[in-house]
C-alpha cells in the first residue's frame, strides 16, 4: 500500500501543451504512471503525447474519469485552474506553480474546505509512489521502492532524504512536497496522519524550514497520536538571518517567530529524532531503525 | 515589498483614513517652501528608510522653526542609521518625511495581516501602542488581542468591537475606529497587503484617532496585478547586489561569511549553509539559482557570487531534477573561465545527467574540487578556504 497515489490512479494534466505540461507529463508516462488526458482551454479535440486534450476539467471528467490532476499553469491562472478541478470533485488536486498571490490562496483554501478535494502544493514538487506513479517534477530514477514515507517543505532537499533512503535500502513508501507557500492545501499534519495509517509505511522523515509554526504543530501531532513509528526529522535554515524571504514565500523568521532553532527543540521534545545535518537524515534513520 | 511611511500614508489617505498633514523631502534646497505649505510650525521630522526603530537611532526630530529644521534635516539626510532592523551597516537616509504633530492622550498598536496558520485575515491590537509587538507578545501576551475573519466574509460591527476594546475609546472615537477598521481591512484586500501595521495608533487630546505611523508590506506574488503599488519600489533600499540578482531571477541573499554558495532549490541552499556552519565556516550568500536554470543564468550567478569581496572559496551544489547537471556544468566552466577564477571552487552534482556533467567538468582543465556528497562537499570548501 502506499498513500494517495497508486498505480491505478488516473491522472490529468492542466496546462497539459504548455512547455512545463508537456515536459513532466513525457516524464510521468515514462515512469509509468497512468496518465489519461490533458486539458488546455480552447486546445480541445486535439491528441497530445498519445492522449486526449479537452477545454476543460469538466469535459475530461466526462469523458476519462480522472481521480487526480496536476497543475503547470501560470501564477496568475493557477488558482482559478485549482477552483475548476475543486468544481469539478476531483479527488487530488496537485499545483506544482509556484508565484501564486496569498489573497488567491486564501480564496482557493476557504473552498477546499467545503469540498471533497485535497489540494497538495501549490509550489511543490509533488508527490510520488515508486514504482506506481509519478505526478509532479521529481526525478523518478532516484527513487526506490520501500518503506518510509516522506513529508517536506522543500524540493531539492526532499530529493537529498530519497537518495539517502534509496542508498541505505529503506526506499520509500510515497514521498509528498507539500510546498514552501506560506498557505498551502496539505499540511505536514495531514500527510503524517496518513503514513501513520499506512501499514506498508514503517516509518516517517519529515523535513521542514524556517517560517511560520507548521512544524511545531506536526510535532504535537506526533506526541499525542496513538499509533508510533520511527520519526527523523530536519529543519532547514539554522543559519537563515531573520526578517529575510529565503526564496521560498513561507520561508520567513518574522515577529521572533518560525526560527529553526525553535522548531527542532520542539520537534525533539515531541520525540522527534532529529538528523544534525542534511547529509545525515538517510543514516539518522538507519540507526534509528537499527537499535 | 516594503515601502516609505509617507507612501504607505499616501495610501492611507486615499482610503479615507485619518493621517497627519504631512509632505516629503527629497533635497535640502526644498525645505523652505515645503515647510511653508504645511502651514504650521508644531512638526517632526522623520527619517525614511524601509526599517523600524527609527526613534531610538535619532531618526525622528522634534523641530522647533524653519531653522532649526534646516539644521536637523541636514544632519539627517545622508546620514546613516544604524537601528536594530537595518544590521551594523545602517541605512542611508535618502528622504526626509515633514510632518504636523498632534497631542497625545493614549497610543495604541494595531495590525492588519494574511494569517498563515488559519488563511483568515487577522487584526491585532493592543492598548500597549508605540512599543515593540513582539516583546509584548512575549511578555505580555494576555495584552493583545486577535480577531480572524474569513476572506468572504464583510467585517462586521461584532468583529470591530473585538478589535477595538482594549482601546477603551470614549463614544465619540468610535465611529471614527469602526471607519479606520473598515479601511484598513479594504486596503489589504485591494491592495495585496500582507501586512499593515499602525504603531501607534494615537488617540489625540481632541479624542480624533491619528495613525501616527504606518508600515504595509505587500505581497510580491501580486504585484504583477498592483501597477500603482510597484511604482512605490524604492532601489535604493534594496542592496544592489540583489537588485542585479532578482533581474536574472535568482534569488540571492548576502550574508557574513566567506563561503559563496550556489544551489538549486531554496530549502536545499538554506541546508548548504547550515552544513557549511557545522563544518566550522560562514556562508557568504544565500543563491537558488531555481529549477529550470539555463547556462546564462548560471554563469550569472557566478559573477553575482564573485563580486562579494569577502568570498574566499565557492561551493556549488546542485541536485539536478528539472535542472540538469551537464547544463550546469557548461554554465560552471564558462564562467569560471571568463572570470579567471582563483579561489578554491567545490562542485558536487547529483541527479539528472550527473555523469555527463561529471565528465564536462574534468575536461575543462578548470582546478575543481569534485565532491561525492554533501558532506564532501562542505568539508573539502571548509578545508580549502581556511
Amino acid at each position: 500500500m502506499s498513500i494517495l497515489i497508486d498505480k491505478n490512479t488516473r491522472l490529468i494534466c492542466q496546462g497539459f501543451t504548455g512547455t512545463h505540461g508537456t515536459f513532466h507529463s513525457k516524464q510521468a508516462i515514462a515512469y509509468g504512471t497512468n496518465l489519461v488526458g490533458g486539458v488546455t482551454p480552447k486546445k480541445g479535440g486535439q491528441t497530445h503525447l498519445g492522449k486526449p486534450v479537452f477545454d476543460t476539467v469538466g469535459e475530461a471528467v466526462e469523458k476519462i474519469k480522472p481521480n487526480a490532476t496536476m497543475i503547470y499553469v501560470p501564477a496568475k491562472f493557477a488558482a482559478s485552474a485549482i477552483i475548476e478541478a475543486i468544481e469539478n470533485n476531483i479527488a487530488l488536486i496537485v499545483c506544482i506553480t509556484e508565484g501564486i498571490p496569498v489573497l488567491d490562496m486564501v480564496k482557493v483554501k476557504e473552498r477546499i474546505f467545503k469540498s471533497n478535494s485535497r489540494l497538495i502544493g501549490p509550489n511543490c514538487p509533488g508527490i510520488i509512489t515508486p514504482n506506481e506513479c509519478k505526478i509532479g517534477i521529481m526525478p523518478g530514477d532516484i527513487h526506490k521502492k520501500g518503506t518510509c514515507g516522506i513529508v517536506s517543505r522543500s524540493g531539492t532537499l526532499t530529493y537529498e532524504a530519497v537518495a539517502q533512503t534509496s542508498e541505505n535500502g529503506i526506499g520509500q513508501s510515497t514521498v509528498i512536497g507539500i510546498g514552501g507557500d506560506p498557505i498551502n492545501g496539505t499540511s505536514f499534519i495531514d500527510c503524517l496522519e496518513l503514513f501513520l495509517k499506512d501499514e506498508e509505511t514503517k516509518s516517517i522523515i519529515m523535513i521542514g524550514e524556517i517560517g511560520g509554526s507548521s512544524e511545531e504543530e506536526a510535532a504535537d501531532f506526533i506526541k499525542s497520536s496513538k499509533i508510533k513509528k520511527p520519526i527523523v526529522g530536519f529543519v532547514a535554515g539554522l543559519t537563515a538571518p531573520k526578517g529575510r524571504r529565503m526564496g521560498h514565500a513561507g520561508a520567513i523568521i518574522s515577529g521572533g517567530k518560525g526560527n529553526a532553532k525553535d522548531k527542532i527543540e520542539k520537534m525533539k521534545l515531541c520525540g522527534i529524532t532529529v538528523a544534525e545535518s542534511p547529509a545525515l537524515i538517510g543514516k539518522t534513520l538507519y540507526d534509528k531503525l537499527a537499535r | 515589498m516594503n515601502i516609505h511611511e509617507h507612501q504607505a500614508k499616501e495610501i492611507f489617505r486615499k482610503f479615507g483614513i485619518d493621517v497627519p498633514n504631512g509632505i516629503a523631502i527629497f533635497k535640502l534646497s526644498e525645505i523652505e517652501k515645503k515647510f511653508k505649505e504645511l502651514k504650521t510650525k508644531k512638526i517632526v521630522l522623520k527619517a525614511q528608510i524601509h526599517a523600524g526603530g527609527r526613534g531610538k537611532a535619532g531618526g525622528i526630530k522634534i523641530i522647533d522653526g524653519l531653522d532649526d529644521l534646516k539644521i536637523q534635516a541636514k544632519s539627517l539626510l545622508g546620514k546613516k542609521l544604524v537601528t536594530p532592523q537595518t544590521g551594523a551597516q545602517g541605512r542611508e537616509v535618502k528622504r526626509l518625511y515633514l510632518e504636523e504633530t498632534c497631542d497625545i492622550k493614549k497610543e495604541f498598536y494595531l495590525s492588519c495581516l494574511v494569517d498563515r496558520a488559519s488563511s483568515k485575515i487577522a487584526f491585532i491590537s493592543s492598548k500597549e501602542g508605540g512599543m515593540d509587538i513582539e516583546d509584548i507578545a512575549k511578555k505580555k501576551p494576555e495584552k493583545i488581542t486577535t480577531v480572524k475573519i474569513s476572506l468572504s466574509n464583510l467585517i462586521n460591527d461584532e468583529d470591530i468591537k473585538k478589535i477595538i476594546h482594549p482601546f477603551d475609546l470614549p463614544e465619540k472615537s468610535k465611529k471614527i475606529a469602526k471607519n479606520l477598521i473598515k479601511s484598513i481591512h479594504k486596503i489589504l484586500i485591494e491592495k495585496d497587503a500582507n501586512l499593515i501595521e499602525v504603531n501607534p495608533l494615537v488617540l489625540a487630546k481632541d479624542d480624533s484617532l491619528i495613525c501616527l505611523d504606518a508600515k504595509i508590506n505587500f505581497d510580491d506574488n501580486a504585484l504583477y496585478r498592483q501597477p500603482e503599488i510597484l511604482s512605490l519600489r524604492d532601489f535604493n533600499e534594496e542592496d544592489s547586489i540583489e537588485v542585479e540578482a532578482s533581474k536574472h531571477e535568482l534569488s540571492y541573499i548576502k550574508l557574513e561569511g566567506k563561503i559563496g554558495c550556489m544551489v538549486n532549490g531554496a530549502g536545499l541552499a538554506m541546508a548548504t549553509m547550515d552544513i557549511i556552519k557545522l563544518y566550522g565556516s560562514e556562508p557568504a550568500n544565500f543563491l537558488d539559482v531555481g529549477g529550470g536554470a539555463s547556462k546564462e543564468k548560471v554563469s550569472a550567478a557566478f559573477k553575482i557570487i564573485l563580486s562579494d569581496k569577502n568570498v574566499k572559496g565557492i561551493l556549488i551544489n546542485i541536485f539536478g531534477g528539472i535542472m540538469r547537471c551537464d547544463v550546469l556544468a557548461e554554465g560552471v566552466v564558462s564562467a569560471a573561465k571568463e572570470s579567471n577564477l582563483n579561489i578554491p571552487l567545490v562542485v558536487r552534482l547529483a541527479g539528472t545527467n550527473v555523469e555527463l556533467g561529471k565528465k564536462i567538468l574534468e575536461k575543462s582543465n578548470l582546478k575543481i574540487i569534485s565532491a561525492n556528497n554533501l558532506s564532501d562537499a562542505a568539508e573539502k570548501i571548509v578545508n580549502a578556504t581556511k
